[in-house]
């Protein structure tokens, strides 16, 4: 481990320190290249198309992939996986909208997509049940384990209360580019899941967590995990039994779908269309407070697409 | 000659039989279907038989076609089928490559002793007690060599493999822990491969010709084989050279005969005649039965002595069967009555009675729920495969174990039924919730249950805790493995020692009018 460390991080390092010499002098260029336009949306919600084509208008009012993915970066792009469930029961993200999320990294240049779930269920019937791992490989997307401590590294986490350190998927530190891809369910212990408890797949010991403040420990790893964009499934939506669901039955159609940078505003809209108020689900709020991010949706400039 | 290519042929089907095998016992992947492991293991012995009385189906006459092979051909089960006779194959051909011993002899007949344990093994089964079976089946002693003993390494290998693949940022190959590892087991296993690993370098088929029970029955339809390795007592000089290649011990080479109950027609006796005068043809002349010449009645008399004692020391076993419900010891807060057996295996009772222990369902288990026993099961259920809901859980869509079963001591059952039949039933302990003793929520079991037999309901603080339904609890152990408190769960599953059925999930109607055309609530 620590030998891979090392030679990773010393690459890494001199790649930066190679390509901040070498393109020193055209330093404005780039930076007039991210820099967003003025009018730039903070999020864009999408209602009443396919996931794949809600993506497609959320994206474009976000400036494309390209915003987002520079060429040559590696990608992390992480669904909810969690259950072992057919994509009907809309217990994991929708596939086709991971893998339409894949092709459009790839179209703007990444090297590498990788994809993976600490899952609750055994992980590899996940991945394959939950149609992801399928939708992942013909997008040439990387489909990744989860399922072994060997992959989790230690990181301090300051702005933790009670959650200070944690084991964190070496992907998660390692990619230049983190997309989370949660999906929309009730939840019975936190009321909903959504992008902020999606980040409990890319911890290993998840019963810690439960121990010691579950919404607590959420608000807190968000001050770690910070995905650079969040992209909320709610096409099919878990309204009960959530979040591994007893059958589709549980499962309504509300054909939306939420985008934006900012994890906190995400999860507050998302859960105004599912019918509840940020203020109902604690980690939401003690976000909120920790500057994470912000749940007042009034103040964020939002694009409503209705198809 | 003609002869030796049968030779040739024998080692290349045993070969063929063992690597399967071994591959089933060390493969994480399930990469063969369940179809294809019921073939590969079709004519083991101990398991088709036991499965035939399970099942009384033409899917388990795996041991009939063996004894009509037996009948005609010898003991070919043991030279080909037996993965545990190749294996000791394997051991004798590496001692005589590395001259560890390079010569074999006749050996002395232990009939007292081999037929002693036959009738005690199948006595004791009769009377429903399958110890026996489970501590000499070769089979199962062969499954619980590579499932204990090697698949830890097989295990270790590959997750070296892993780790030096992700240096090239190569995922294709993942890494597994074991779960399954226990102590007993391990030691079991690693003395019985002790055991036939010096049986094998001293003395060749000495397992299979005193001890495997499968060998001493089916040595004694090969006394009466059809085809059958014979010397041609004109051709033959004497020079005992055959005497000294067999690996079973049973040419005479003084006396020209052999020992057909103890043959395991392995055909390595051909090359060493040079004189041909060894032939494997139709027996035209039966011999008169080989009743052991000396001694005969204080052969009786050991006989009768071992099997009294054998028999005498078991019926105590088998009493102490009928009370494994009060078997667990009370001193865990779980307070856990009994133990949980896998879906399709019906009851504890059946379970114990008819699994050999062979442990390819631990193999096989995906979430590695499936652990050997040391005494859950009580004395007669050691080694048998347990559901630990400590270590994982049953994964709700799957019964590969079932599927897998070579014994029928998990008999296959359908998806639908499984998600329906109750291995246990889900307790809880409030006092040690982490919602009542943190004053937080948590709800960790609650979230893996799948038929939401454990759901949330409104506590003080806003805050909500656990309730259990027992009649739509299928005994998965979710919750238990889910539920984050130490050392003792505040969830658990307490085993039905007969499993029963489990009440659908009711369906809650969900009526909800969707306008998409509504703008959005913010």
């Amino acid at each position: 481990m620590k030998r891979r460390d090392f030679f990773k991080k010393g690459l890494s390092a001199g790649i930066i320190a190679g390509t901040a010499i070498t393109f020193g002098k055209y330093k404005n260029l780039f930076a007039a290249h991210t820099l967003p336009p003025e009018d730039a949306y903070d999020l864009v919600a999408v209602k009443g198309g396919e996931p794949v084509e809600m993506f497609d208008k959320a994206i474009e009012s976000l400036g494309g992939m390209k915003s987002f993915v520079k060429p040559g970066q590696k990608v992390l792009v992480k669904p909810n996986i969690g259950w072992d469930a057919v994509p009907e029961r809309a217990a994991d993200t929708n596939p086709s909208l991971v893998g339409r999320v894949i092709e459009y990294c790839f179209n703007a240049g990444a090297k590498d997509v990788y994809v993976f779930d600490n899952t609750c269920d055994q992980w590899n019937k996940c991945y394959k049940n939950s149609g992801i791992e399928k939708a992942v490989k013909d997008a040439g997307g990387k489909i990744v384990p989860g399922n072994n401590e060997s992959y989790y590294r230690e990181v301090e986490i300051k702005e933790g209360k009670k959650l200070k350190k944690a084991k964190v998927h070496e992907l998660v530190l390692d990619s230049d580019v983190f997309i989370n891809v949660p999906i929309l369910k009730s939840h019975g212990s936190t009321k909903l899941t959504i992008a902020m408890k999606n980040m409990m797949g890319v911890v290993w010991d998840r019963r810690f967590w439960h121990r010691n403040d579950l919404h607590q420990c959420i608000a807190d790893c968000s001050t770690f995990c910070k995905p650079d964009l969040n992209i909320v499934d709610a096409y099919n939506v878990m309204k009960a039994n959530g979040p591994r669901g007893v059958s589709v039955d549980d499962v309504v159609q509300l054909k939306s779908l939420v985008v934006s940078k900012d994890i906190v505003a995400v999860d507050a809209a998302a859960t105004k269309i599912f019918g509840l108020e940020p203020d109902d689900i604690p980690y939401i709020t003690k976000a909120d407070e920790m500057n994470v991010g912000t749940k007042d949706l009034s103040k964020l400039n939002i694009n409503r697409i209705i198809m | 000659m003609k002869f030796h290519a049968l030779k040739k042929l024998r080692v290349i089907i045993s070969l063929l039989f063992f690597l399967l095998t071994a591959f089933l016992f060390l493969d994480f992947t399930n990469a063969l279907s369940y179809k294809a492991v019921n073939i590969i293991l079709f004519l083991q012995f101990v398991p088709s038989a036991l499965l035939f009385v399970n099942l009384l189906s033409y899917t388990a006459i795996g041991f009939l076609i063996v004894i009509i092979l037996t009948l005609l051909f010898g003991r070919i089960y043991c030279s080909t089928i037996c993965p545990l006779g190749t294996f000791q194959d394997i051991i004798i051909y590496l001692s005589k490559k590395l001259k560890i011993n390079k010569r074999f002899t006749y050996l002395r007949k232990y009939n007292w002793l081999k037929y002693s344990i036959l009738i005690v093994t199948v006595t004791t089964f009769l009377f429903g007690n399958i110890v026996l079976i489970n501590l000499l089946d070769p089979f199962s002693n062969f499954g619980r060599i590579f499932s204990n003993l090697i698949r830890p390494v097989y295990l270790f290998a590959n997750n070296v493999s892993v780790s030096v693949l992700e240096l090239f940022d190569c995922y294709y190959l993942y890494p597994v822990n074991l779960k399954t590892f226990v102590l007993f087991t391990f030691i079991f296993s690693f003395l019985f491969l002790i055991m036939i690993i010096w049986m094998a370098i001293k003395g060749g088929r000495i397992y299979c010709n005193t001890i495997c029970p499968v060998g001493t029955l089916l040595g004694i339809i090969s006394k009466i084989s059809l085809f059958r390795i014979s010397i041609d007592e004109s051709s033959c000089n004497g020079c005992w050279a055959c005497s000294l290649t067999c690996k079973a011990g049973c040419i005479h080479g003084g006396e020209k005969k052999i020992d057909y109950s103890r043959c395991v027609v392995c055909f390595d006796c051909f090359s060493s005649c040079k004189l041909d005068a060894l032939k494997f043809k139709i027996a035209f002349r039966r011999k008169k039965k080989l009743i052991p010449p000396k001694e005969p009645n204080n052969n009786r008399r050991k006989f009768l002595i071992t099997t009294g004692i054998f028999s005498l020391s078991l019926t105590g076993l088998a009493f102490g069967k009928n009370k494994i419900e009060d078997f667990r010891k009370t001193n865990i807060p779980e307070n856990k009555q009994h133990p949980v057996c896998p879906p399709g295996s019906l009851s504890i009772e059946n379970f114990t009675t008819s699994c050999t222990a062979c442990h390819l369902c631990v193999s096989a288990c995906p979430t590695q729920v499936l652990k050997p026993s040391f005494l859950e099961y009580g004395l007669i259920g050691m080694m048998q495969p347990h559901m630990n809901y400590f270590k994982s859980f049953c994964n709700f869509d799957c019964v590969d174990c079932s599927e897998i079963c070579p014994s029928g001591a998990i008999l296959p059952i359908s998806l639908e039924e499984k998600k329906l039949t109750q291995l246990g039933k889900v307790n809880f302990i409030k006092e040690n919730c982490i919602v009542e003793t943190e004053g937080t929520d948590c709800g960790a079991c609650s979230e893996h249950c799948p038929t939401k037999a454990v759901y949330m309901v409104p506590y003080k603080d806003n805050l909500v805790i656990p309730e259990i339904n027992q009649d739509i609890c299928i005994g998965c152990g979710a919750c238990e493995f889910a539920c984050p408190t130490k050392p003792f769960k505040a969830i658990y599953v307490d085993g039905n020692p007969i499993h029963t059925k489990a009440k659908k999930p009711e369906k809650e109607i969900l009526n909800e009018k969707i306008d998409f055309e509504e703008e959005f609530p913010f």
